[in-house]
């Protein structure tokens, strides 16, 4: 019986393929796919033919020819002699250094907002709200050009130039600060200082471990400090200070020597920096309160002073709901840098997708070149705070 | 920073669409009754709109003569002030259909970004402005400045050449605009500002205080600033090129916009020739039989622009010296129209 059912099963013709829900998915997104493919590929090839039709040059080799134009802030060797290549380079780097200037400083500035903005202290809660509410409501792009025409073009010439003991200039060419000149032998300091760190991290881990076994307590923040502090000293004493500070000092037009930090970066790295930290302050504040009232409670009843109570209960738990729009605020933090242009600052796009794209005439080889980096450098954030993320709402779980 | 990601994705799709789509500039520019000329917007005596919102300038003139030759109507001519940075690309993209911007002619944007320089309307060269307070009297005195420029230009080349070649050092100062660069250097950010000595005398104008900055007497470049069009389109490249010949071609042969009536009963051939009185020159071009006499009656000579927007008797005061005609001892020359 069984088996004459199974063989009148077997007899009867098969579902059509296109019948089979299955199949119809697959083929559905194959369909939709080669679409996509061929629109892409038909607009590459569209672009190509008429960027050819029209007699301009395609192609990257550009990029290994000299660049003809000289930058104001190169933080590696460059000149007009170098490529175009190395302009990118350059215009790259300093993207990257007003972006991490100004992750960082907004990152302690938003923090300690945030953390302020509950105080107690009506007077101190009250200030870090107006604050707050002041500077996140007036576009960045005005903040930009009120701290670089209104407060630092005014400044004196260098002539007439801001001093702090003849050593710090301030004028409207910019921060000069001495320069480190290094000689043989600090190399010893570093060193000492690496050393020092990764001793300190020994000791703050075996102090914890004693900790939990005897219940006693060391000072090891204290002596880890004294370690970083006097371990590189120590080194520098013994191979007899292998160091010189190079004083700007005014000669002709300008300051020669020392440090030049440009106007340009001043101002944008004070904008993108007091900016952000009033939406990280947000978020800090949107943490913490997110965190039950009981556990500060407990961690009181403990005998937890508030510092520690922070440090140790409340801000791991925040951090669980600060760092999602944390990491969307550091992106739009490396995004708004581009605001540079406004002011000159020779970012990326000032530099690459500027003065190279109008000297070079390849527009769009420049323009794809500019956004692939900026997704790059995006893409690389997301990724670094997706782990740290991940890490903290495991522990949290 | 939105506005060049805006145009340079304008820029790709209308390579991506623009298809077969090449019909002739000259159909087109009919098509929609006016020519669209790309100019700077903001050079006083090149292109700038006066206190009644009327563009004028040596540039915008030339617009407008290109406007008469087509249409015998200068009012037919719109300008659209585009940025240095986009304006190859809104030439390339088909937004303008010339651009006469005061930009140099050289060798890669004419070889290389698709462009087609028509020649040669003002000779033009690059120098430096400074504050008479610091005591410079000539570009060797530089060593050190801040020099003050715009982003992308020829400008920004030249002046890393030269102080490369005198041994010099300077530190740059780039700015999108040439206006932020001006009012950047008038509030001393930088000891020099530079650009073509026509451009330095139409910033200096705008200066707080005028007569406390002094341009040097260094020039350090050939500025040849000529009228551009796309490549690829002869027709266009032709009317355009004659139109400014004509221009040269009229103050040489003594017609002005005065006396171009009379002149079309004068016996003289070259004249006769010029004004289309026998013979049907315009129709080689697509265009009438007098489209010079258009273009002089309505616009007048190349003089007559030059004394009008940049001569001594403007707010810029420059005397002709190069750009005289080659019978009075400058450079401009044109080939005969016969």
């Amino acid at each position: 019986m069984s088996k004459k059912v199974a063989q009148s099963e077997s007899k009867e013709p098969r579902p059509n393929l296109l019948n089979d829900p299955r199949v119809r998915g697959w083929l559905a997104q194959v369909l939709v796919l080669a679409l996509l493919l061929g629109v892409a590929a038909y607009g590459l090839y569209n672009i190509a033919h008429n960027l050819n039709k029209a007699g301009i040059t395609t192609g990257f080799s550009f990029l290994n020819q000299p660049s003809g134009f000289d930058i104001s802030q190169t933080l590696i060797p460059y000149n007009s002699r170098n490529t175009y290549a190395d302009a990118f380079l350059v215009g790259l780097l300093n993207t990257l250094l007003v972006s991490l200037l100004g992750i960082i400083f907004s990152t302690i500035l938003g923090f300690f907002l945030g953390i302020i903005r509950l105080s107690p202290n009506w007077l101190i809660s009250k200030m870090a709200e107006v604050y707050t509410e002041v500077i996140r409501n007036i576009p960045l792009l005005l903040q930009i050009l009120f701290w670089y025409l209104a407060i630092l073009a005014p400044l004196p010439g260098p002539r007439q130039a801001m001093h702090l003991g003849d050593t710090l200039f301030l004028c409207n060419r910019g921060l000069q600060i001495p320069k480190p000149l290094l000689e043989s032998g600090f190399l010893a300091t570093p060193l000492a200082f690496l050393a020092a760190i990764i001793l300190s991290i020994c000791l703050i881990e075996w102090s914890k471990r004693r900790l939990l076994r005897t219940g006693r307590h060391f000072p090891d923040y204290s002596v880890a400090a004294a370690l970083l502090v006097g371990m590189p000293l120590a080194a520098m004493v013994l191979t007899g200070f292998p160091l010189h500070w190079e004083r700007p000092v005014l000669s002709g037009f300008n300051f020669l020597g020392g440090i030049t930090v440009l106007p340009e970066l001043i101002a944008l790295w004070l904008s993108l920096t007091l900016y952000s930290a009033t939406f990280i302050g947000e978020y800090v504040r949107s943490g913490i309160m997110a965190v039950d009232k009981g556990q500060r409670e407990a961690a009181y009843a403990l005998g937890h002073r508030p510092w520690m109570t922070y440090r140790l209960i409340i801000i791991p738990q925040a951090m669980r709901v600060v760092t999602p729009p944390l990491i969307s605020q550091y992106l739009t933090l490396v995004k708004n840098s581009s605001l540079a242009v406004v002011i000159g600052y020779p970012d990326l796009i000032h530099v690459f997708a500027g003065t190279a794209l109008n000297q070079s005439g390849q527009a769009v080889e420049i323009i794809s070149i500019t956004m692939a980096v900026y997704l790059g450098i995006s893409l690389a954030i997301s990724l670094l705070m997706n782990w740290y993320n991940k890490k903290f709402a495991l522990r949290g779980v | 920073m939105r506005f060049i990601k805006t145009l340079a994705v304008a820029s790709v799709v209308t390579a991506w669409m623009a298809g077969s789509a090449a019909a002739s500039t000259l159909d087109a520019v009919k098509e929609k009754g006016y020519v669209n000329a790309g100019v700077s917007g903001k050079v006083i005596g090149f292109s700038a709109p006066d206190a009644k919102g009327k563009w004028t300038g040596l540039d915008v003139d030339f617009g407008r003569a290109v406007a008469a030759a087509i249409f015998n109507d200068p009012e037919k001519a719109r300008f659209t002030p585009v940025a240095f940075k986009e304006a190859f690309t809104a030439l390339q993209s088909g937004e303008i259909d010339i651009l006469t911007r005061n930009t140099t002619w050289t060798y890669q944007r004419d070889t290389k970004l698709g462009l087609e320089f028509v020649g040669v309307i003002f000779y033009d060269g690059q120098g430096f402005m400074v504050k008479k307070s610091l005591g410079v009297k000539s570009a060797k005195e530089l060593n050190g400045a801040s020099v003050c420029t715009q982003a992308g230009t020829t400008t920004e080349l030249n002046v890393s050449d030269y102080f490369v070649s005198n041994k010099m050092t300077y530190k740059p100062v780039v700015y999108e605009s040439a206006d932020e660069a001006s009012v950047i250097y008038d509030s001393g950010r930088c000891d020099v500002y530079t650009t073509d000595t026509s451009g330095l005398a139409a910033r200096r104008s705008t200066l707080s205080n005028p007569k406390d900055h002094l341009i040097l007497p260094e020039i350090i470049s050939k500025e040849p600033l000529s009228p551009a069009v796309r490549q690829g389109d002869q027709q266009w490249s032709d009317i355009v090129r004659w139109v400014l010949f004509a221009l040269i071609n009229a103050e040489e042969l003594g017609i002005t916009s005065q006396n171009v009536d009379e002149m079309m009963k004068s016996t003289n051939p070259a004249i006769q020739r010029f004004l289309g009185v026998d013979a049907n020159y315009g129709e080689y071009m697509g265009l009438t039989a007098d489209w010079a006499y258009r273009i002089i009656k309505h616009v007048g000579n190349y003089g007559e622009i030059y004394e009008r927007n940049v001569g001594p008797a403007t707010a810029l005061g420059l005397e002709r010296g190069v750009n005289a005609l080659w019978t009075k001892g400058g450079l401009m020359y044109a080939p005969p129209i016969r």
